[in-house]
C-alpha cells in the first residue's frame, strides 16, 4: 500500500516537475537611476541559454514600467514580468520592440497587447515572418520555447521625444541591421538602448543587414551624448567604444567582401578566409562570419560580374 | 556435427565480403543506395581523398549551399558527378572538365542535413569518391523560387553575366545565368531548370560540359579554373538550354 501511495504521488507529482519550465535566472543589474538590464549570454541560440543570448532593459518610470524588447521567448517574458514585480510595484505601461529579430520580440505574450510598441516596418516584419522565426526558434532552443506564439506589437511608434514619468526618451527610427531599427535614448538618464545596430565583443548578425544604411546609422548614434550604451549583444558599456567596433567590423566585411568579389574568390573561399587577430576577440565569429558571407557575398559578386553579350 | 563447416565457410564467405567492400567515411545509412543507383554493379567505384567537397560546415541558407568540389589531384578526369544522399533529388549535376581543371564551385538547394558527394571517372573508367557533410535546417528543394514569385526572370531568363581574371596559376571564369531552377516539388510549380551548358573559348573549343540538375540553386554561379596552358582567352561562349527549351547563348569578353 505504501509502495502504491508512494508510485500515486509520483504520477501526481510529474505534471508539476514538467510545469516548472526553464529558469532563466534573469538578475536583473541596475545601470543608472531608474535603470536595469538583463544581459544575455554571448553565444548562439542553444538548447543550454534557451535563447538568452540578448540584452532587454527596463526603466522604471514614476508613470509605470518601460522595457526595451520581450526576449527570445513566453517563459523569457514571463521571468521578465516577475523580476521586474521584484523591483518595483508600478505597472509595465510600454513595451518597445527595437526590431523584428526573434530573440526580442517573442516574450510579448507576457505582457498587455496594448502596451506593445514598434517602428511601422517592425510591426509589418513581425506580421510576415514572424511565424517562420518562431518554428525555427523551437529547432535552435527547444523545450525553453514552450506556448510562444507570435503577438504583433499594435502601437506603431513615430521617431521623436516621449515624455513619461520624469523620464525625456527619444525614440531613433533608424536601419541598416534590419529594414526597421528603433534605438531608443534616454536624456534623463544617458543611457542609450541601442538594440542590435550596436554589438558588443559579440560578432555582428547580417540576415537582413544593409551595411551602408547601418553605417549612417551608427553615425547619428555616435553624436548622443552617451554616459551608458546597452547593445543588443555583449556587455553594458560606459562610452561608444562599441559604436567603433561595431563600425570597424562592418566597414572591414564590407570591404573583405568587395575585395574578394573583384578577385573573382568563389563563396566558399570567402568563407574560408583567415580572419584579422583584432576580430578574432569577438565571441562567435567563426560561425557568423560565414553566415554574413552566405548573406551578403551574393551582392557583391554581382556587382563584380560584367554583362554578357549574346 | 556436418553443420559447423558450413557455418565456418558461411562466416569466412561473410567477413572476406565485409573486408573487401571500404566503408563509407561519412558513415551514411544511404551509401548502399547511392552505390546502387548511380553506378552500374560492375563499375569499380573506391573512395579517393584526392576528390575534396568543401562545404560550409553549417548551411545558413538551404537554397543556397556553397560547394566546391575539386578531383585535380587525379589524372585523367572524364567527368565528374555531384550528388547528395538525403536529397529529394539526388543527382545534383555532372561536369567534364575537357580543357578545364578538374574542379567547380556552384551553390546548390539542400532539403536536409546530407553528404555532398563528387564521384570522378577517371579515363580507366574507374569512380573515385570524395564528400562531406553539410547541415542544415533544410527546405531548400521544396521552397519556391524567388523567381517564380517576380515578373523580372520572364524579361531577363537565360541573361547571363560573367568575368575571366588572369591568374598566375591560369585563368578563372565565373558564369552567372538567371534563372529560377525550379524543382518541382514546391506547390503548383513545375520543375523548371537549366539542364545542360556548354563553355567554349573564342575558337569554338569546349572547355567544360556542365549537366545541370535540379538541385542546382536559382540563377547559377559556376567558377572554373583553366590549366596554364589555356591561354590566349579574350572571351568565353556559353551554349545551352534548359528542359522547357530556352536556349542559353552568351559571350563574356574579358
Amino acid at each position: 500500500m505504501k509502495r502504491l501511495l508512494a508510485a500515486l504521488a509520483l504520477i501526481a507529482y510529474l505534471p508539476l516537475a514538467q510545469a516548472t519550465g526553464f529558469d532563466y535566472r534573469l538578475a536583473p543589474r541596475q545601470i543608472a537611476a531608474n535603470t536595469w538590464v538583463l544581459e544575455g549570454a554571448q553565444e548562439d541560440f542553444s538548447f543550454a541559454n534557451g535563447g538568452r543570448i540578448v540584452n532587454t532593459a527596463f526603466v522604471v518610470t514614476s508613470a509605470g514600467v518601460v522595457v526595451i524588447d520581450s526576449g527570445p521567448s513566453r517563459q523569457y517574458g514571463e521571468q521578465t514580468v516577475a523580476a521586474i514585480a521584484r523591483a518595483t510595484d508600478k505597472p509595465v505601461v510600454k513595451v518597445w520592440i527595437t526590431h523584428h529579430h526573434p530573440d526580442h520580440f517573442l516574450g510579448n505574450q507576457a505582457f498587455a497587447t496594448k502596451a506593445l510598441g514598434a517602428l511601422p516596418r517592425t510591426i509589418t516584419d513581425i506580421a510576415a515572418e514572424g511565424k517562420a522565426f518562431n518554428e525555427n526558434m523551437y529547432r535552435l532552443v527547444g523545450d525553453a520555447m514552450r506556448d510562444t506564439e507570435v503577438v504583433v506589437p499594435t502601437e506603431a511608434l513615430a521617431p521623436g521625444i516621449v515624455e513619461l514619468g520624469g523620464h525625456r526618451f527619444e525614440l531613433l527610427a533608424l536601419d541598416g541591421h534590419t529594414a526597421g531599427d528603433l534605438a531608443v535614448f534616454d536624456h534623463t538618464t544617458g543611457v542609450l538602448f541601442a538594440g542590435d545596430l550596436v554589438f558588443h565583443d559579440r560578432t555582428p548578425t547580417t540576415p537582413h543587414a544593409t551595411i551602408a544604411r547601418w553605417l549612417s546609422s551608427l553615425d547619428t548614434l555616435d553624436a548622443l551624448p552617451i554616459k551608458q550604451l546597452v547593445p543588443g549583444h555583449g556587455p553594458v558599456a560606459a562610452d561608444a567604444g562599441p559604436i567603433r567596433q561595431t563600425r570597424d567590423y562592418l566597414k572591414w566585411l564590407d570591404g573583405v567582401l568587395t575585395q574578394s568579389a573583384a578577385a573573382g574568390l568563389h563563396m566558399t573561399e570567402v568563407m574560408r578566409l583567415p580572419l584579422p587577430k583584432l576580430f578574432r576577440q569577438m565571441a562567435v565569429i567563426d560561425a557568423e562570419f560565414p553566415r554574413s558571407v552566405s548573406h551578403l557575398y551574393p551582392a557583391a559578386e554581382e556587382a563584380a560580374l560584367k554583362p554578357g553579350a549574346h | 556435427m556436418p553443420q559447423l563447416p558450413r557455418l565456418a565457410v558461411f562466416g569466412l564467405a561473410l567477413w572476406a565480403t565485409l573486408a573487401i567492400a571500404q566503408p563509407d567515411p561519412l558513415d551514411s545509412a544511404r551509401w548502399g543506395d547511392m552505390r546502387a543507383q548511380l553506378f552500374a554493379a560492375d563499375a569499380k567505384v573506391e573512395f579517393d581523398s584526392r576528390v575534396s567537397v568543401i562545404g560550409p560546415l553549417t548551411a545558413e541558407d538551404a537554397m543556397n549551399v556553397p560547394i566546391a568540389v575539386d578531383a585535380s589531384a587525379l589524372p585523367d578526369v572524364a567527368e565528374v558527378l555531384v550528388f547528395a544522399d538525403f536529397n529529394p533529388i539526388i543527382k545534383v549535376l555532372a561536369f567534364r572538365p575537357v580543357a578545364a581543371r578538374a574542379e567547380l564551385a556552384f551553390r546548390i538547394k539542400l532539403q536536409q542535413s546530407s553528404p555532398v558527394r563528387a564521384a570522378a571517372r577517371t579515363t580507366d573508367g574507374v569512380w573515385h569518391v570524395g564528400g562531406t557533410w553539410v547541415i542544415t535546417t533544410g527546405g531548400g528543394c521544396t521552397v519556391p523560387s524567388t523567381g517564380s514569385a517576380s515578373p523580372e526572370w520572364q524579361s531577363r531568363l537565360n541573361e547571363v553575366s560573367g568575368r575571366i581574371w588572369s591568374r598566375p596559376e591560369g585563368n578563372r571564369v565565373r558564369l552567372r545565368i538567371i534563372h529560377p531552377m525550379d524543382t518541382g516539388l514546391a506547390a503548383s510549380i513545375p520543375a523548371f531548370y537549366i539542364e545542360q551548358l556548354s563553355i567554349t573559348d573564342g575558337q569554338q573549343r569546349v572547355l567544360m560540359e556542365i549537366d545541370a540538375f535540379e538541385p542546382v540553386s536559382e540563377n547559377p554561379l559556376f567558377t572554373l579554373d583553366l590549366p596554364p596552358n589555356v591561354t590566349d582567352l579574350a572571351a568565353v561562349q556559353i551554349t545551352g538550354r534548359d528542359n522547357n527549351g530556352n536556349k542559353v547563348n552568351a559571350q563574356v569578353a574579358r
